[in-house]
């Protein structure tokens, strides 16, 4: 008997996924002795119980262990409680109850199908409803992301002037049946209007700029504050980037309302409305937002994701990368996004439920076709000049700069929204959007390449100068007449039109790093791609011309003697800007792997690889020596999240008696008993204590665990209690034991909570590292976890303590971590 | 969580996908065969439209009249780059339809909340106004499962629509007040 109980306490463990193989031997040695123990000195009352169920000790009431032993099944369909196992807002799951849970359910489905064509049909419907689920969340993320592209294109454009013929045309569209669009002005046609045009009827002076200024700044600051208000009406969630409280929400927080309809109709909206102001700003991390809401939104249609949190975090997992597949048109890279940046558990089936839902969102996104251009990005290159060696000293030298510019960005910015969050600075966010939006404006529009949509601009930063191009950065001087000049494309010198770019590029650059820093935690939805991209694409067009032009001015240096002959065609200052783009992307988000291949999905530039991966990494390098955390980490720290870093190792030699609550000098641990406790005892342990959980012993005197029951469905419990069964009253006993405890006969009827008992918590010795519970938490995501020392219960560590530990090692201020 | 318009938006991104997969049929001006030819000798660069269809997309077929002798045209050709593209114009316009028709509800109904509600609302002094910014410390969300559930369809959407508010302000305070998240 007692091998069957164990075998069954070891089965439920067993499954969990990484230490628990390695540990169960462990384990069913550590339950034997317990066992042992409990035969040989037991209280009579429990001996008493035990004689009547000898398993009642071990079975799980609340996971796949309920379907143990026979009295077992009975105990969970006698009291079902309904909303017993959900959550508080702003609590962490606990992922191990979660995939029992699942695991159970999984079970019930699969004993059940063989009994009708009904129960089958339901058990396919069942097995089939995660592809369902990620199919419906790419569909909606494509079509959103659709909208979203055509939105704001059009609104951006709005900014400048109209299409009188068709008023539902940004100004590309608008001229894109013309015959008048000349090779030096490609944009100009009669039917786009500018707004000096229409009021004025001038095209050109310095009336006609005046007034395009003026309504330039007027819609910018319109939209701005279009979004800012509907945000702040209707869902103040919908603000920021939403990457760091994804991150967060996947590694098992709960925020109810961040993922609702609400919140993904504003966000997409509002997306629009921001993204065409001109703040500095994309819109790549809100999509991933979007997309996470369709998932989460979705999965309420299936119950075997709406009622399991961990299950839920699959489907998110899979939502995020449907975002960023249609954010950059890179299906690859939003799964390896997904993976490397945001999921926190992550098996090998939500590998591929990533990957479908990346590649059906690509394919709605294709077939909307948004830009009008046959392909899911704005920015694809087509130039497939070799790269030489040397080019890699440059390159490097890009990634320096990107990790540079991480560094820098991540602590201005973190210095930046500390102020917001601690001073009366952030009492005014409608203010300071329109505050920033007009210094926006009223700095941009002078430059050309601010001006501009930032996505075009990287268009035109990473396009190579060939004989079809006519813009400012391509006039080059050129030397000889004739066709041959055009064909082969040399390196040549630059012209006044280059010069004049350069500067004008070199104060975009400055305006971009200066403004990112106060836009990106503004209260509107904003990314920080594409700024990032924006800022690494000028600094490396300006060091490609730099390089080129050295070139052709000292052709003789070996370096380029060797590989860049007179009149050869050597350095590609688009591949530079690529480069450069990549390089301070990888500074600020400290990716790798997955802004690779997001780059070369989004230029088409598979040969380009190698200097990608170089410069990435050199400025992950280099931004790690500055502070090891990314962008969106920073900002999990600064709002206290309870987020545990699956990639910050933890070398301190504490041990777990050291972090474990109660402290030295604390008041004794809150435990309850499991069969002496009066209804108005629970509830006065309840109301005195804010702890989210109750350790329940044996006895006060022995100190023996018998499990851990949460708060919330005490709570629910004892709610449910008062309303159904009439006999309960105050001084009912209040008993988690199989069987109630003999009673003077007296007495009002006992209330039982066995049901609502996890009587599997996990538990670790007081000398354990530190090290080792950490890496439990981390890798089973667990809540809490309970400390014994020669079987007697002793504490009780929680995420939040691990948490204030860790941030008290790292010599930072312990009670930044909010939540719990 | 409730709101008072269920499945909104499900509907509304199916509904942008169906649209834009109906309106997919092109029309005559949707198609188009775009050639840049760069300068060439004396004569300057020049873009040529046409609207032709895939396989006539090529500089012979769509650069006419040639600036250049017959014998020259073939070289001249060579530099041309032609690109045949498509675009759906009804999806653009469907799209930013809907857009601003959502948009507009959206600014209709904000104005309604934060101007003619509270003007309503005085009346019923029981009921707080919407923008009562004052911490009414530590109101927990689920405060909200105390309503009691309507019979007509009209109370249960008022029902919805109050449980809603009291959330927005829940996250108002959030990030607004206290600054716990999203700053």
């Amino acid at each position: 008997m007692e091998s069957e109980q164990l075998y069954h306490r070891g089965y439920c463990r067993n499954s969990y996924n990484s230490i628990a193989s390695a540990s169960s031997d462990e384990e069913l040695l550590d339950g034997a002795g317990v066992i042992m123990d409990f035969h040989t000195t037991e209280d009579d009352n429990l001996l008493d119980g035990d004689a009547a169920s000898p398993g009642s000790n071990y079975a799980m009431s609340n996971g796949g262990g309920a379907a143990s032993s026979s009295t077992h099944l009975l105990d969970f369909l006698e009291e079902p409680i309904p909303g017993v196992g959900t959550y508080d807002d702003f609590h962490t799951i606990d992922w191990v109850r979660e995939k029992c849970k699942d695991r159970e359910r999984h079970r019930k489905i699969n004993s059940k199908k063989k009994e009708s064509a009904w129960e089958f049909t339901k058990s396919l419907y069942d097995a089939w409803s995660g592809w369902l689920v990620v199919t419906l969340t790419g569909l909606a993320s494509g079509a959103l992301a659709g909208l979203i592209d055509i939105a704001a294109d059009w609104m951006n454009d709005l900014k400048e002037g109209i299409c009188l013929s068709a008023l539902w045309f940004n100004h590309e569209q608008c001229c894109w049946t013309s015959n008048e669009t000349t090779f030096a002005e490609r944009d100009k046609c009669p039917q786009w209007k500018s707004w000096a045009e229409l009021i004025l009827g001038q095209a050109e002076g310095p009336g006609s700029y005046i007034m395009n200024y003026f309504m330039y700044i007027y819609w910018a600051l319109s939209f701005a504050f279009l979004a800012v208000c509907l945000v702040k009406v209707f869902a103040p969630y919908a603000c920021g980037s939403g990457i760091p409280e994804i991150k967060t929400i996947l590694s098992g927080f709960i925020i109810r309302g961040y993922l609702g309809k609400w919140t993904l109709m504003i966000k997409t909206i509002t997306l629009v409305l921001a993204v065409a102001s001109g703040l500095s700003l994309g819109k790549e991390g809100p999509l991933v937002h979007v997309a996470c809401c369709c998932g989460n939104i979705f999965s309420y249609l299936f119950p075997k994701y709406s009622k399991n949190e961990a299950k839920k975090r699959e489907v998110l997992s899979a939502a995020s990368a449907a975002g960023v597949s249609v954010a950059f048109g890179a299906p690859i890279g939003g799964v390896l996004f997904s993976l490397e940046e945001v999921s926190y558990y992550f098996p090998l089936k939500t590998l591929w439920r990533s990957f479908f839902a990346a590649l059906v969102a690509a394919f709605v996104l294709r077939s909307i076709n948004p830009f009008g251009n046959s392909r899911l990005v704005l920015f694809y290159v087509e130039y497939h000049t070799p790269w030489y060696l040397f080019e890699l000293i440059p390159f490097i030298l890009l990634g320096v700069f990107g990790g540079l510019w991480g560094a820098f960005f991540i602590r201005a910015n973190i210095a930046w929204c500390r102020r917001r969050k601690s001073t009366r600075f952030g009492k005014y966010p409608v203010l300071e959007v329109i505050l920033v939006a007009t210094i926006t404006a009223v700095v941009a529009f002078p430059n050309p390449y601010t001006r501009q949509n930032t996505s075009e601009l990287i268009k035109e930063l990473f396009t190579d100068c060939g004989p079809l191009e006519s813009s400012q950065l391509c006039q080059y001087r050129s030397q000889m007449n004739g066709s041959k000049a055009f064909t082969d494309n040399p390196n040549r010198p630059a012209g006044p039109g280059v010069y004049a770019a350069m500067w004008q590029l070199c104060l975009a650059l400055i305006f971009k790093i200066i403004m990112t820093i106060f836009t990106f935690g503004l209260k509107v939805p904003s990314g920080l791609f594409i700024p990032s991209m924006a800022i690494g694409a000028i600094a490396g067009r300006i060091v490609g011309i730099a390089v080129e032009q050295l070139a052709y001015y000292h052709h003789d240096w070996f370096l380029f003697k060797e590989w860049c002959e007179v009149g050869a065609d050597c350095i590609t200052p688009g591949l530079y800007a690529m480069v450069g783009a990549a390089a301070c992307l990888g500074g600020v988000t400290r990716m790798t792997v997955s802004l690779v291949v997001i780059v070369f999905e989004l230029t088409g530039g598979l040969e380009y690889i190698v200097p990608l991966m170089a410069a990435v990494m050199t400025s992950k390098w280099v931004g790690d020596a500055f502070g090891r955390k990314g962008i969106y980490e920073a900002h999990i720290r600064l709002n206290g999240y309870p987020f545990l870093d699956a990639k910050e190792e933890f070398t301190h030699t504490t041990l777990a008696r050291d972090v474990m609550r109660p402290r030295r000098n604390d008041p004794p641990l809150a435990v309850l008993t499991q069969d002496d406790l009066t209804l108005e005892e629970l509830q006065g342990v309840i109301s005195e204590t804010s702890y989210n959980g109750f350790p329940v012993i044996v006895s006060k005197e022995s100190q023996r665990l018998v499990g851990f029951a949460l708060r919330r469905d005490i709570t629910i419990a004892i709610g449910n209690s008062a309303d159904q069964h009439s006999g309960i009253m105050l001084n009912s006993r209040v008993y988690f034991t199989q069987h109630a405890p003999t009673l003077p006969a007296d007495s009002p009827r006992p209330l039982k909570l066995r049901s609502i008992l996890d009587m599997s918590p996990f538990t670790v010795t007081d000398h354990t590292p530190m090290e080792i519970v950490v890496d439990i938490f981390r890798k089973l995501g667990l809540r809490q976890c309970l400390v014994t020392h020669n079987g007697r219960l002793l504490g009780i560590i929680t995420k939040k303590d691990i948490l204030r530990h860790m941030a008290q090692m790292a010599n930072q201020d312990p009670e930044s971590i909010m939540f719990n | 969580m409730n709101t008072i318009l269920p499945n909104n938006i499900t509907s509304f991104g199916v509904l942008v996908m169906v649209v834009g997969m109906l309106s997919n049929t092109l029309n005559f001006e949707d198609v188009r065969c775009k050639c840049i030819c760069p300068p060439y000798r004396n004569i300057t660069g020049h873009i040529y439209n046409r609207n032709v269809s895939q396989k006539d997309c090529n500089c012979l077929h769509v650069v006419a009249p040639l600036p250049v002798p017959v014998h020259d045209a073939e070289a001249y050709c060579l530099l041309c780059e032609c690109k045949y593209e498509e675009r759906s114009s009804n999806t653009i316009k469907v799209t930013v339809l809907i857009y601003l028709s959502v948009v507009g509800a959206l600014l209709l109904y904000m104005l309604f909340l934060l101007l003619v509600e509270p003007l309503i609302r005085k009346r019923d002094p029981h009921t707080q106004p919407l923008h009562n910014e004052v911490d009414s410390e530590e109101m927990r969300p689920h405060v909200d499962t105390g309503l009691a559930r309507g019979n007509t369809v009209l109370e249960r959407v008022e029902g919805a629509q109050q449980r809603w508010k009291k959330q927005v302000q829940e996250q108002r305070k959030t990030v607004f007040d206290r600054h716990k998240l999203l700053s």
